[in-house]
């Protein structure tokens, strides 16, 4: 029953709710990011993130920063916190935090599919997989031809097994077809996890069906955004929009048909939460886009952690995290370029 | 009551008396003057650059310093941890060394130490290679023997050689394919067509996984072997002991040979070529052999190098560690005060005791003199309208209890202090509890044991459980003397009681004791003179009698101590001038206390001395459920009907006295 589950839930989630919400409380503010768009060097980064909770993995670092080694280590205790809530975990919550590491899979497989095609070495393409996506027999994805052999020898073992259904083919892999693959299995991936939050049921599939729509939407502006002026058809288009989501059925159909971005502003016009979105951006303008996006991404996530008793707080704490680490890796590119001017360009302020 | 106010004061009662200073330090003492402010430990200074950012500080950069140095401490240590050394101070005396030498020093250090560490991985990286090389030799050439020799049994011993994948069922023929091809193969070794192989070796937790990945690759046209190898392999990057298989792949075809080979990289398996011919093999393995012995004394000699400097450098590893500290702390101290640029000075405020101001004056003038400034440091107290911080100045035996007080609620300024009295009712109410002279003693020796060790244990690092109790030595101390008092009151002694204080005074009727279950023994001789008589233990009433003996006791404890509680608000009240607690607090709550329970406690005592059969439940409940009644046979004393009465009534008054008056004369003084 929806509106219960103060009454059982915390007999199985609630040390780990208390815990993620302790977390969460150990996110960056504006102070601190204000704080840090101030920094001259990657010196002061460090000396300033030490004293929040990145300190202990930032502190054995040598002098000479690079900006990849922060972010390493930011992501390092993303892993390491995500590890700790998946050991504590009982089904369904397991199964849960599992789903949400599918869309960094997908990624990682990505990645690698293209690196090989690129001719790059596979132990250097490893190196710079997301480590949340890594799973056991991931390097062997280098030895793949072609989409079968790819589900055949490596992917039917992994989670994602179930998302190829609809992308087998026997074509061999090359940009376009990769982009498409990655497109299919994260169109096949939020619609099982749709589904899977539903069967939960009560306050998590209300909040979740909420983050999951918006999503949706949003992949499928980028990707209409993405193949205008490409050689995608408008129905290979209409079959990577996903099946749920406020813009289906209607205007699936309308971005389907668009050409320039003018033509997408018009069809999300007539939506009012993305009204505002695209109000907020002057006309033939696209750049903004991402960021105004991501702003409303943490406005949603955030308002997830004012209920309680539900797991959407932890599909929101992690994509918090993840928006913080592209914030650090946003400011310290600048700070390490000298082109503080343009730091507030990309940062998203999260409190 | 002025009595009271012209004792002498008590030094742990109430907190010290703080005053507010200002210090103003000529830069080129600053250092110093911390430094020496910092080893008397008396002086709380105050953040003057709260609203700064870490970074926009004076002294961030020697605080940077400090924070590198530190970091390449803690390298430094972790590489003598992982070499399994020991760093001990060495016995001869060290010069005291200067901060930016050291910090040149850790430099040199650090890069020799990475370099060295460098060469030693890579050495061991190929002294792997070379063993791995010759385990895939002997374990390969294994293989190839069986598969070299008759052709009759070459099938069966193949049979038995092959590592079959259950879900497969179709291998048969394809073994009986494979040995046909073998047997066209004998006379020539590897052809250009044909089958052909790959030896290599693998980590034992991926062997399964690698199988299953070749199978798919090849469509299970290959026969995989496997074989354990003997040793242990050592990974350098984990620093463990690994187990590796070694692994021959038969198959046939080029392309099979470009994935192969692909797979093996991809799970990090190292191929090794392996020559068919057994003499060549021989060969070989006498060369990797006498590789190998060379590699292994330069490995020994390139470890026995590095562990001599680490051994040196641990030397001095604590005393460098315990510098750099004290340096960042001055730091950050000294980042705490505002730079004042025009006079060139820093200017500092601060919370001390006033009883530290001559030895905070004496510091500041060592600091002067010893850094040959001109300008004195100028010290002045200041005015302050906040509430000074709480000081107490404890001894190693009271800061424990100050601790467990502290731990409920820090008293504010100038409060009385419980810690003054929990010294003694603390371990006494835990002895109550405990109540056995034989346990009270196991704890006296374990006490008396730390106390002993006092120095010894000081110095060291304990675990977080031994630390805990290392630093209640002194409240075990106490706990177990009162522990032994009280078990000689209970009478017991690891849960047995012993006649140490002369006989029971009570006996059976006759001698052979039948009245021990039923009606009881009697009393022949004067009271047990000191503590629970023996011949409780074991009798039927032993467990009516002993708790109801140590509730009672209990009660009579707790209600003193609440009235102790009371009592030291007043004292409060009393110092503070607060008149309004005394009326409308302190005197409706000793009445609603002892109206109640301070009644109770009279009751058991009276009981206890008149030896009344009353029951003080019945007489404590029907005082408020019916006080007009009759007492009957639970009558104490005289008139006591009529003194329930008027405590039900003064109480029922003094907790409208308690509540409603104070909160709107506070209200009706801050309107004004």
């Amino acid at each position: 029953m929806y509106g219960f589950e103060a009454l059982t839930f915390n007999i199985h989630g609630g040390y780990l709710e208390a815990i993620v919400r302790g977390y969460r409380s150990g996110l960056l503010t504006a102070a601190d990011y204000n704080n840090l768009c101030q920094c001259e060097t990657l010196d002061d980064i460090k000396m300033h993130l030490s004293a929040t909770e990145y300190g202990s993995y930032l502190q054995n670092e040598p002098s000479p920063l690079h900006t990849t080694t922060i972010v390493e280590k930011c992501t390092l205790k993303l892993v390491d916190e995500y590890k700790h809530m998946l050991a504590q975990a009982t089904e369904p919550l397991s199964t849960f935090l599992e789903y949400i590491t599918y869309g960094h899979m997908i990624d990682n497989v990505v990645l690698i599919v293209t690196g090989t095609l690129h001719e790059r070495d596979v132990q250097e393409l490893l190196e710079k997989c997301h480590p949340l996506g890594m799973f056991d027999s991931i390097a062997t994805l280098a030895v793949a031809q072609n989409m079968r052999e790819l589900y055949r020898l490596v992917l039917v073992d992994t989670p994602l097994a179930p998302y190829f259904s609809e992308c087998i083919t026997s074509e061999d892999l090359d940009d376009m077809n990769i982009e498409i693959m990655r497109n299919t299995l994260y169109k096949a991936y939020l619609e099982d996890f749709y589904r899977f939050c539903k069967t939960l049921g009560g306050a998590t599939a209300e909040i979740m069906s909420d983050l999951l729509a918006f999503e949706a939407d949003r992949r499928a502006v980028n990707i209409t955004i993405n193949s205008i002026g490409t050689e995608l058809t408008r129905d290979d288009r209409r079959k990577l929009y996903s099946n749920f989501g406020l813009l289906y059925p209607y205007g699936h159909e309308e971005l389907a048909v668009c050409e320039d971005i003018d033509q997408v502003r018009a069809a999300m016009e007539k939506y009012p939460p993305y009204q505002s979105i695209f109000s907020k951006l002057s006309y033939g303008e696209s750049q903004m886009l991402d960021k105004a996006f991501y702003e409303e991404e943490v406005k949603r996530l955030c308002l997830a952690f004012e209920q309680q008793f539900h797991y959407g707080v932890f599909f929101a704490y992690m994509r918090l995290r993840e928006q913080e680490i592209r914030n650090l890796m946003w400011i310290s590119e600048c700070v390490a370029q000298n082109q503080k001017s343009r730091v507030h360009d990309s940062v998203v302020f999260i409190f | 009551m002025e009595y009271i106010d012209r004792l002498p004061a008590m030094d742990l009662m109430r907190s010290e008396k703080m005053m507010l200073v200002q210090l103003i330090i000529p830069v080129e003492s600053a250092h110093r003057a911390v430094s020496y402010l910092g080893e008397l430990g008396l002086l709380q200074f105050r953040d003057l650059n709260d609203d700064k950012s870490p970074f926009q500080r004076t002294f961030v950069n020697q605080v940077k310093r400090c924070a590198e140095m530190s970091r390449k401490l803690r390298f430094i240590k972790e590489q003598i941890h992982k070499a399994g050394l020991t760093p001990s101070p060495s016995p001869a005396p060290q010069p005291d060394i200067d901060l930016e030498e050291l910090e040149i020093q850790l430099e040199e250090h650090e890069h020799g130490l990475i370099e060295m560490n460098a060469n030693s991985e890579k050495l061991q990286q190929t002294y792997n290679e070379l063993l791995e090389f010759k385990m895939v030799l002997q374990k390969a050439g294994d293989f190839l023997l069986s598969t070299g020799s008759h052709v009759a049994t070459q099938e069966t011993e193949l049979a038995e050689n092959i590592h079959v994948n259950d879900d497969y069922a179709e291998t048969s023929s394809l073994l009986e394919q494979v040995g046909s091809n073998f047997q066209e193969m004998l006379p020539g070794p590897s052809n250009q067509t044909g089958v052909r192989f790959i030896s290599g070796i693998i980590c034992k937790s991926k062997v399964l996984r690698f199988e299953r990945m070749l199978f798919r690759t090849t469509r299970g046209n290959m026969l995989f072997n496997q074989a354990p190898t003997d040793d242990q392999i050592l990974d350098p990057a984990t620093n463990e002991l690994v187990e590796k298989i070694v692994f021959v792949v038969f198959f046939s075809g080029e392309q099979a040979r470009v994935k192969i080979l692909k797979i093996c990289e991809a799970f990090g398996a190292n191929c090794y070529p392996v020559a068919e011919d057994t003499i060549r093999r021989r060969q070989i393995t006498r060369e990797v052999l006498s590789h190998l012995s060379d590699l292994e004394t330069t490995l020994e000699a390139g470890l026995r190098h590095r562990d001599k400097a680490l051994i040196s450098i641990g030397f001095h590893l604590a005393k460098w560690m315990n510098m750099v500290r004290r340096e960042k702390a001055v730091y950050d101290t000294l980042n705490m005060l505002n730079f004042d640029v025009t006079k060139k000075c820093l200017v500092g405020e601060g919370w001390c005791p006033i009883f530290a101001k001559t030895k905070i004056q004496e510091a500041l003038q060592r600091a002067t003199t010893d850094s040959n400034s001109q300008v004195g440091v100028i010290f002045h107290v200041m005015h302050s309208v906040e509430s000074p911080p709480t000081y107490f100045k404890t001894n190693h035996l009271t800061n424990a209890y100050q601790e467990i007080v502290d731990a409920y609620g820090v008293a504010k300024y100038q409060e009385a202090n419980p810690a003054v009295y929990t010294i003694i009712t603390f371990p006494f109410l835990f002895a109550v509890m405990f109540g056995d002279w034989g346990h009270g003693i196991c704890l006296l020796l374990g006490a008396l044991f730390l106390i002993a060790r006092e120095k010894k244990l000081g110095s060291q690092k304990l675990g977080s459980f031994m630390e805990m109790l290392f630093g209640g030595r002194y409240v075990l101390l106490l706990m177990s003397l009162f522990s032994i008092y009280c078990g000689l009151i209970y009478n017991e002694f690891f849960s047995v009681p012993f006649h140490i204080f002369g006989n029971s005074a009570y006996r059976c009727r006759d001698t052979t004791c039948s009245d021990s279950r039923s009606v009881g023994l009697v009393k022949y001789q004067d009271t047990y003179p000191f503590g629970v008589d023996p011949s409780w233990r074991g009798s039927r009433s032993e467990l009516p009698f002993l708790n109801s003996l140590k509730m009672k006791m209990s009660i009579l404890f707790g209600i003193a101590q609440m009235n102790l509680g009371i009592i030291l608000s007043y004292f409060n009240a009393r110092y503070f001038g607060n008149s309004l607690d005394i009326k409308y607090q302190f005197v409706p709550q000793m009445i609603f206390l002892n109206s109640l329970f301070g009644y109770l406690s009279l009751l058991i005592i009276i009981k206890w001395c008149s030896g009344s059969q009353a029951d003080l439940y019945h007489v404590m409940i029907y005082m408020f459920l019916s006080p007009f009644e009759d007492l009957g046979e639970n009558k104490l004393f005289w008139g006591q009907n009529v003194l329930q009465v008027i405590l039900l009534l003064l109480a029922v008054i003094a907790v409208p006295w308690m509540l409603f008056p104070k909160p709107f004369i506070l209200k009706r003084l801050h309107t004004e």
